[in-house]
């Protein structure tokens, strides 16, 4: 049985191995490995998948195939690592074509020799895949300004769970032709199709940078100094807050970004801003504070807020908190222990005070099981018939993501 | 409406029913009433409703749109019907489920950035109701004072700044719907990373196929420190689109960046008098908004870049009414095209930024090959092509050179890797060349999208995506101008 399987699946692509312990997604083994070269490579993959009844999950570089919920079973792991290249770079029209094996830190480092960048920054973002970034809807301190996945993913190339080949959006910014099915696959964890090319809008790199950071031990303080930040008008492309655990001091951290002729100028004034709206003394640095954009250890979730719940959050949230304060969307690192539902559960009701959610992102299989990861989830039957429209069999990383899905 | 037929019955029922549960005001079905609401902004594809409602609340569009699913009966959302591909386009058996009754705006809230409006609400009067604040709503579409924020919604409109600001996709945090099947659910919400598909994202942009608007949560911007325009005079396009190129070149991310050419300039001239620097074969329109310290640099770059790209003149606006002055040429020119030429067809697709100088000495091949006037206007920034194809109807022939003019157009966009709609939507007017951008298999998958979202196919049947009945026509024309632009209340991008 297993080795016809082999021979079905090698048909479809040259590269196909069984699977060994280190393939395991979040704890569950896999049986095989396909390593495609070509979005048509993928299709034929797929279908063979489909004709055997395989469940699969795509990965690129596996570095967050622990966020979401462990897949409910798995036969064929997809590894998109090969599919390496970078299409098509127009550094004129600010657009990117890539395939969704390539590195984060290799596309960004191609990009900056054009001086240009996809706003998408974070290490958790630069150590993994363009498909993985899209999978998990990965943003860094940049989101404040730029958004995060949804916004600048301008066209996709997905693989269905039968096989099928399909494209939406284009490679120009400006384009309202058909839906917009890259969003769906922003922060889908695998569950709708493997996608395999991306075209990004990209932005120009800024000419020079500051941070400017102040230290509080009063939340409240903290808060009042982002809300200042948000309701002037020095336009900063990040407004971060770290808080290293509940009775420590908040440090809050605002990036500007422009010419090098306006620059200082522009960090002078958001210092005076910190210390007149929330008698903050603020430092101006050309580096960004260590913690920039560094990822919380597992387990962590995301919570979110509005603005005006800043304050209570920062007060009241277990464990440390990191993230974009300016758009209302943070990680809290949880306890790695039988208190991680406790702390959830606590988190999750400061965030509801403020019409936000917590989601679970990751933790060790034992201690997401029984656990409510995602905490309300409007509009699920609509979801769940998507998953039914796209993956009719629930083969694509069954159980990975909301209700079940 | 007559009751002859058994689709007719089946309306006069369902007008009965409706009657009742929203009040007989709330209803529509007098033959000269409904054809008021024959057409939307692309005026000549016209449709007599079956019936109209004007509901006054989101419950009140679900009970519409269960009423609608328990029968079969099709139903097109409109909100103030300025679509420019037919969207709003009603169906002849169907119920046009109008929001104009909608127009609450529910929460202007600037500690939160944001504010809840129900989806009639005019998308000016929302910069109207934050501007006080020092905060405003960013998507600014032509038709601003006018369109509603459903409408802005269903089309993800863009406008003018949308080369720095984004689209309503990037300005919206969620919003209230009911689905096809009468469901009334919130996608996304007022805060970001809501779990789940981004259904919000799909939602945005489908054109009213997937449902009814019946609250938006839309983001509101701060207004900037700085606003600097300038306009500059070029001997010709490729001077102009040099500019263009070479200001993205510096690293510049222009608020907008507008540019006209002769013709367009003639027209502008012709209808509002905008006095534009004489003998200038194109103008481009500048726009940056920021901190002033780096407006200021900016601004600076943006001038030695049109000098250097050829410019002979450049206008600094020293106010905002001169930079209105500056602006009244550009928004007066599609209208100002009736000047020069008895009748026109508006199209609008988009290219790649560098491929700009090629197409357009194509598009003025393919004029000097046909004899067939085209004037260009366009958001230059982001390669949104708003060419003008002139001709006029009473002259045998013209038409149908034109409609092929203007269909070339579109083809050379594809060609160039572009796309066939920048911002007025697929809708009517362009379902029949989805095929030519996008695959069979692109095209099903999209309608599996659709299929989750209204399995019975009653929500705006017909739009965007090909049919049979409607690709047997040609692809539309503009005759003469829509009733609200006449009236002086819209413009039109």
């Amino acid at each position: 049985m297993a080795t016809s399987t082999l021979g079905g699946l090698r048909l479809a692509c040259a590269d196909v191995a069984e699977a060994t312990a280190s393939d395991n997604v979040d704890e569950v083994a896999a049986r095989w490995v396909a390593w495609p070269r070509s979005t048509e490579e993928v299709s034929a993959v797929l279908r063979a998948a489909a004709g055997l009844g395989l469940r699969v999950v795509a990965r690129g570089t596996g570095t967050r195939l622990t966020w979401g919920l462990p897949p409910t079973g798995l036969d064929l792991i997809v590894d998109l690592s090969r599919m390496d290249a970078i299409l098509a770079h127009t550094a004129g029209d600010l657009v990117v074509t890539v395939q969704a094996g390539v590195r984060m830190v290799d596309l960004q480092d191609a990009l900056a020799v054009h001086r240009q960048r996809l706003a998408l920054d974070g290490s958790d973002t630069l150590g993994g895949t363009v498909g993985g970034t899209i999978a998990t809807a990965a943003s860094g301190p940049l989101r404040y300004r730029y958004g995060s996945v949804r916004d600048l993913l301008i066209g996709i190339t997905v693989v269905l769970a039968d096989g099928t080949i399909a494209r939406a959006g284009g490679t120009v910014v400006k384009n309202v032709a058909g839906y917009d099915l890259c969003k769906i696959y922003a922060g889908s964890l695998g569950t709708l199709g493997v996608v395999t090319e991306a075209v990004w809008r990209l932005h120009p790199l800024p000419e020079s940078r500051r941070w400017i950071t102040a230290t509080t031990e009063d939340a409240a303080q903290a808060a009042a100094a982002i809300a200042a930040v948000r309701a002037s008008q020095h336009d900063p492309t990040a407004l971060e807050a770290d808080r290293p655990a509940p009775d420590r001091a908040v440090t809050v951290g605002i990036a500007v970004e422009g010419v090098t002729g306006g620059i200082d100028a522009r960090a002078d004034a958001v210092g005076n801003l910190l210390g007149a709206a929330a008698g903050l003394s603020a430092t101006v640095a050309e580096h960004p504070p260590d913690w920039w954009g560094q990822p919380l250890p597992a387990p962590h979730a995301t919570v979110t807020c509005e603005p005006t719940g800043l304050a209570d959050l920062l007060t009241n949230a277990p464990g440390r908190l990191r993230g974009s304060a300016g758009a209302g969307a943070l990680t809290c690192g949880l306890r790695d222990d039988d208190q991680l539902g406790t702390e959830l559960a606590q988190l999750r009701e400061v965030a509801w005070r403020h019409r936000g959610n917590a989601v679970l992102r990751c933790a060790a299989p034992h201690r997401k099981a029984g656990l409510d990861a995602w905490g309300p989830v409007p509009a699920l039957t609509l979801m769940r018939r998507l998953k039914d429209q796209f993956d009719p069999d629930h083969r694509l990383a069954p159980g990975r993501f909301v209700g079940g899905i | 409406m007559g009751a002859t037929t058994y689709q007719g019955a089946k309306l006069a029922l369902l007008a009965a029913e409706l009657s009742a549960l929203l009040g007989p005001n709330a209803v529509i079905t007098d033959r000269q009433r409904l054809r008021t609401y024959e057409c939307d902004g692309l005026a000549q594809h016209r449709v007599v409703p079956g019936l109209v409602a004007l509901p006054e609340s989101a419950e009140q569009i679900a009970t519409v749109v269960r009423a609608c699913a328990a029968q079969s009966v099709p139903f097109v959302a409109r909100g103030s019907g300025t679509g420019l591909s037919g969207g709003a386009l009603p169906h002849t058996e169907g119920v046009l489920i109008v929001t104009s009754r909608m127009r609450r705006i529910l929460e202007v809230d600037p500690a939160n950035e944001r504010a809840i409006v129900e989806p009639g609400v005019i998308n000016l009067d929302v910069t109207k109701a934050a501007e006080p604040y020092g905060w405003y709503f960013a998507p600014d579409p032509s038709s601003q004072q006018v369109c509603s924020v459903g409408g802005n919604v269903a089309e993800n409109s863009g406008g003018a700044h949308c080369l720095k600001y984004g689209f309503t996709t990037h300005h919206v945090l969620g919003v209230e719907v009911v689905t096809p099947d009468g469901e009334l659910v919130w996608l996304g919400g007022t805060t970001r990373d809501v779990p789940g598909y981004d259904l919000l994202g799909t939602f945005i942009g489908s054109e009213g196929t997937l449902g009814i608007a019946t609250k938006i949560v839309v983001r509101l911007t701060r207004a900037p420190e700085s606003v600097r325009c300038l306009l500059a005079a070029f001997p010709g396009v490729d001077e102009a689109g040099a500019a263009v190129s070479a200001i993205i070149a510096d690293g510049v991310t222009p608020a907008a960046i507008e540019m006209m050419d002769a013709l367009a300039i003639e027209a502008a001239e012709a209808a509002v008098a905008c006095g534009y620097p004489e003998g200038a074969g194109a103008v481009l329109i500048v726009e940056l908004d920021g901190p002033a310290a780096e407006v200021e640099h900016t601004f600076a770059a943006v001038r030695r870049h049109c000098t250097a790209a050829g410019a002979f003149e450049i206008r600094v606006a020293r106010d905002a009414d001169e930079r209105a002055r500056f602006w009244k040429g550009r928004k007066s020119a599609f209208a100002a095209v009736g000047r020069i030429s008895p009748d026109y067809i508006v199209q609008d697709g988009v290219i790649p930024r560098t491929v700009l100088p090629d197409v357009l000495r194509r598009i003025t091949e393919l004029s000097a090959g046909t004899g067939v006037r085209v004037a260009n206007v366009f958001h230059a920034g982001d390669g949104n092509l708003h060419p003008l194809v002139l001709f006029d109807e009473a002259k045998p022939g013209e038409a149908q050179a034109a409609e092929e003019v203007s269909g070339a157009i579109l083809d050379l966009c594809i060609s160039y890797g572009g796309s066939i709609t920048g911002e007025h939507g697929v809708g009517v007017d362009k379902a029949c060349h989805m095929p030519r951008m996008f695959s069979t298999d692109d095209l099903d998958t999209m309608q599996r999208l659709r299929r989750a979202f209204d399995p019975a196919g009653i929500c705006n049947p017909g739009k965007v995506f090909p049919t049979p009945r409607l690709c047997g026509e040609v692809p539309g024309k503009r005759k003469g101008v829509h009733p609200l632009q006449a009236a002086g209340l819209a413009e039109q991008f």
